[in-house]
This record gives C-alpha cells, structure tokens and sequence, in this order.
C-alpha cells in the first residue's frame, strides 16, 4: 500500500490517480497506523512552508514520518513535500523542517538574475541528473512540470538533479531511504508517471 | 531553461466539446475525455477547459466530466468559464484543475482575484482577458466578448496581477478567428507591464504564426489555439518540432 499524507494542504486527486495508474495501492490518509503500515510514503504538499510544517505538527505526523523514514520505509515528498523533508525554511519568517536531508529553503530570487520571472512556473529539463532507483526510467533532456518560488539550498550531494532558471535549481534531492522532488510528477505526463512508477518499485536503497 | 508552452483549449457545453472538431482516428471526437488523452499524447504541454454551460445540471456533468479527465490525465489542467466566486474555485479544484481562470467573474467581483489568490496561491489563479481597440485604446471586455466595459485594458490586467493573478491570457478579439497571427502589438503591451506568465491567444492559423509570436516575443510563454489543433490544421508533434528547429526551445 501507498500511503498518500492528508494534512490537510492541497488536493491529492491527480497525485492519487496517478499513482493508481502506474499500478500503486494508493491511499490517501492522515491516519499514524496506516502510515506506518504502508510499504511507500509519499509527502505531497502546496502553499506556504510554516502552514503546512504546523499543519504536520497540529496532526503529530511530522513524528509519524519520522518514524517511518527510521524504518526504512522508501519516502517521497514532492514540491512543498520535499521542501519539508529539509532542516530549515525562510520562507515568510523562519521554520523547522523534518531535517531528513540536508538543506535549507530559500527565495529563488536570491539566485536567480532579476528578469525572470517568479514562480518559476512550466516544464523544465531535469539536468545533473544522478544514478538513483526513482530516475530508473529518465532520460537525458526530459523535461517535467514546476512551480515554486522557494528552492532547496544547501543540500550538497543529497542533491540528484537540477533544473536551469538562470542558475541552477535543485529538482531532487535524497538521503537513504528518503527522496524528494521539487516538481510534480503527477502533472509531468509520462516522464512523471515513470518516477512515480519507480518509486512504488523502489526497496528504500540507494 | 523553462520551455515555450503550447496549449490546446476545449470548450466544452453539457459535457460535450463544441466548436467543431475533426480527428482522424477517434471514434468519439467530441468526448472531452477521449480528446484531453489525445492531446496529452500529441505533446499538449498543458490542457484548457472552458465551460460554455448556462445551466445548473450542464455544469454538474462539466465537473463530472473534469474528474474524468483529472483521472487519466497527467499534465496542468486549467479551467475556465462560469467562474464568480471561491465555491466557484473549491467546486473546480476539488475535480482536479490545477489552476483556475477568472474572467467576467474579475469584472464583475473586483475582490475575486485576491480572495482566490490568498485561499489557493497565486500559482493556482489566471487572468483571461478579452481585449479590442476602441477608440485607438484597448478596452476589456466582457460577457464572452459582447460587452464594452469601457476599461482600459494593460492597466487593469496589471491590476489584476498586483492583487494575486499568478498569470494572464491575453485573448485579442481583434485577431481571434481571423487566422493572420497573434495580436503581437497588444502582447507586447501586457508583457511589459506585468512579470507573471503571459499567454497568447486568438489568431492562429499556422506553425509560422506560433514561430512569429515566440521569436518576437521573448516574454510570451504560451501560445493557445482551438479550432486549428481540434481541425488537425496544426499538429501539435509538427508544431513543437519546427519550433524546436527555429531554436524555440520546446518539450519534445
């Protein structure tokens, strides 16, 4: 079984279906026992950082995740999902992240030359890309969907993949058996459909 | 760097596609859902649903057939059309848009756009602006295009940005269904005065007119069309490859 985290941000209709379609036993749930039964951990997340990291609070499943991570349980958080997976965000005002993998969420104006424009919104070609069991199926220049004004800073060699927006941005990171993308491979089509499709297949090694 | 978006918009009356379409090969061409997959395939980088319904029970099978669609479907969803208040943006969104667009509704509710954008983000809100020249201004209007609002249009678009609107589809009356190209005087206009995403809609009528929009425009980031991809005038797979050979840098 999947286990899809309901904290109350966002709609995880699309990223329900889609991970049915790639043939996952997805479940969406804000349940601690279900969670810690499930045999892959997806965090899915929209909106602003410190709402959703109190949210996560209010509901004690920033524990829950943390205890499955412990375990070994393979994890994914996608867009503000992976950017909770992180020890810190500035964005409005500063806020504790899981701190399951190195790195800091910053304003992407910091790095990015001021013509551009925020969010960087569209699809973008994933670059850098790392040897890692969620990129099974990805191609060189494949491109997939993103939306955010924040971007994980400081993540070092948890980093697996970059976009370019003027500077390089961190697509996805991971640590053991915990990873995270920036974009959203529910709304990427069949480049995102295949990392969703390698996650579920993934034993939680790296 | 972020690609050129190039989007297919369907309108859709009591769960049906309208407007014409002729495909080869699909059996059902006016099924929402069958098309939606269709393009998906072709390389569609993003899909628009505009909801053309008066009625209460067309617009209940439009969300029906929205969750449809949201479920085989895996790329950016917009929809459009009878959208005026936040249960509005709630009802869509809850079947699987991903962003929602805003038009007479932002006329007629000034306090639309903020609301919307505070609730779901910025990200999630559009603009769709119906624009002419009236007068040697251009004049936003509404009620589909039927109604001068006596509004002039780059400032209020920019209003509409400066309170939440996430991004901006600009659809020319003037160039809409003549097929000549894109109005590149009036998408110049907005694209300096806003820095969200800016979409071009209206005049298309061949592969050199998106090529035209792209190379003048650097700022534009989609092109959208309807009667031409639904009548397979343009082919989004020949489209997205002469742009790539222009340097126009496209997903393949």
């Amino acid at each position: 079984m999947i286990a899809i985290i309901d904290y109350g941000v966002g709609n995880l209709f699309s990223l329900a279906h889609s991970v049915k379609t790639v043939g996952g036993d997805a479940v969406v749930t804000g349940d601690a026992q279900a969670i810690l039964s499930a045999d892959h951990v997806l965090l899915p997340g929209v909106g602003a950082f410190g709402d959703a990291a109190r949210k996560l609070r209010q509901t004690g499943l920033d524990a829950v995740v943390k205890k499955a991570a412990a375990r070994g349980t393979p994890i994914m958080g996608i867009c503000l999902g992976m950017q909770l997976l992180l020890d810190r965000s500035y964005e409005f005002g500063q806020h504790e992240g899981l701190g399951l993998i190195p790195g800091e969420v910053r304003p992407i104006s910091e790095v990015i030359p001021a013509d551009l424009k925020i969010p960087h919104i569209g699809w973008n070609a994933l670059i850098d890309v790392k040897p890692h069991p969620i990129f099974a199926s990805v191609k060189p220049g494949d491109c997939v969907y993103f939306v955010h004004s924040y971007y994980g800073a400081k993540c070092g060699d948890a980093v697996i993949a970059n976009a370019e927006y003027g500077a390089p941005l961190t697509a996805a990171v991971a640590r053991g058996n915990v990873a995270g993308c920036q974009f959203h491979p529910e709304k990427s089509g069949d480049v995102g459909l295949g990392i969703l499709k390698s996650f579920i297949n993934w034993n939680g090694e790296a | 760097m972020i690609t050129k978006r190039i989007i297919p918009c369907l309108d859709v009356k009591d769960g049906r596609v309208v407007k014409g379409v002729n495909f080869l090969g699909l059996a059902d061409v006016s099924s929402p859902v069958k098309l939606a997959e269709y393009y998906s395939q072709c390389g569609a980088d993003e899909l628009v649903f505009y909801d053309i319904t008066a009625s209460a029970e067309g617009r209940a099978l439009f969300t029906d057939i929205l969750k449809q669609v949201a479920e085989r479907v895996f790329i950016p969803l917009t929809v459009g059309g009878g959208i005026n208040t936040l249960e509005d943006f709630d009802r869509v969104l809850k079947c699987g848009a991903d962003k929602v667009s805003v038009n007479s509704g932002a006329i007629r509710n000034p306090g639309l756009i903020p609301a919307a954008a505070e609730r779901y983000g910025s990200q999630c809100v559009v603009i769709s602006a119906d624009v002419k020249r009236v007068d040697g201004e251009f004049r936003v209007f509404a009620k589909g295009g039927r109604e001068d609002t006596g509004m002039e249009a780059v400032n209020w678009i920019a209003r509409c940005v400066d309170c939440g609107a996430g991004e901006v589809v600009l659809n020319s009356i003037d160039t809409d269904g003549v097929k000549g190209g894109f109005d590149l005087e009036m998408l110049d206009a907005v694209c300096r005065v806003v820095n969200v995403p800016v979409i071009a809609s209206g005049g298309a009528g061949n592969i050199q007119h998106f090529i035209d929009l792209f190379k003048a425009l650097d700022k534009v980031d989609a092109g959208l069309a309807a009667s031409i991809f639904h009548f397979g005038e343009v082919q989004i797979p020949d489209l997205k490859r002469e742009l790539r050979k222009n340097d126009i840098n496209v997903r393949l």
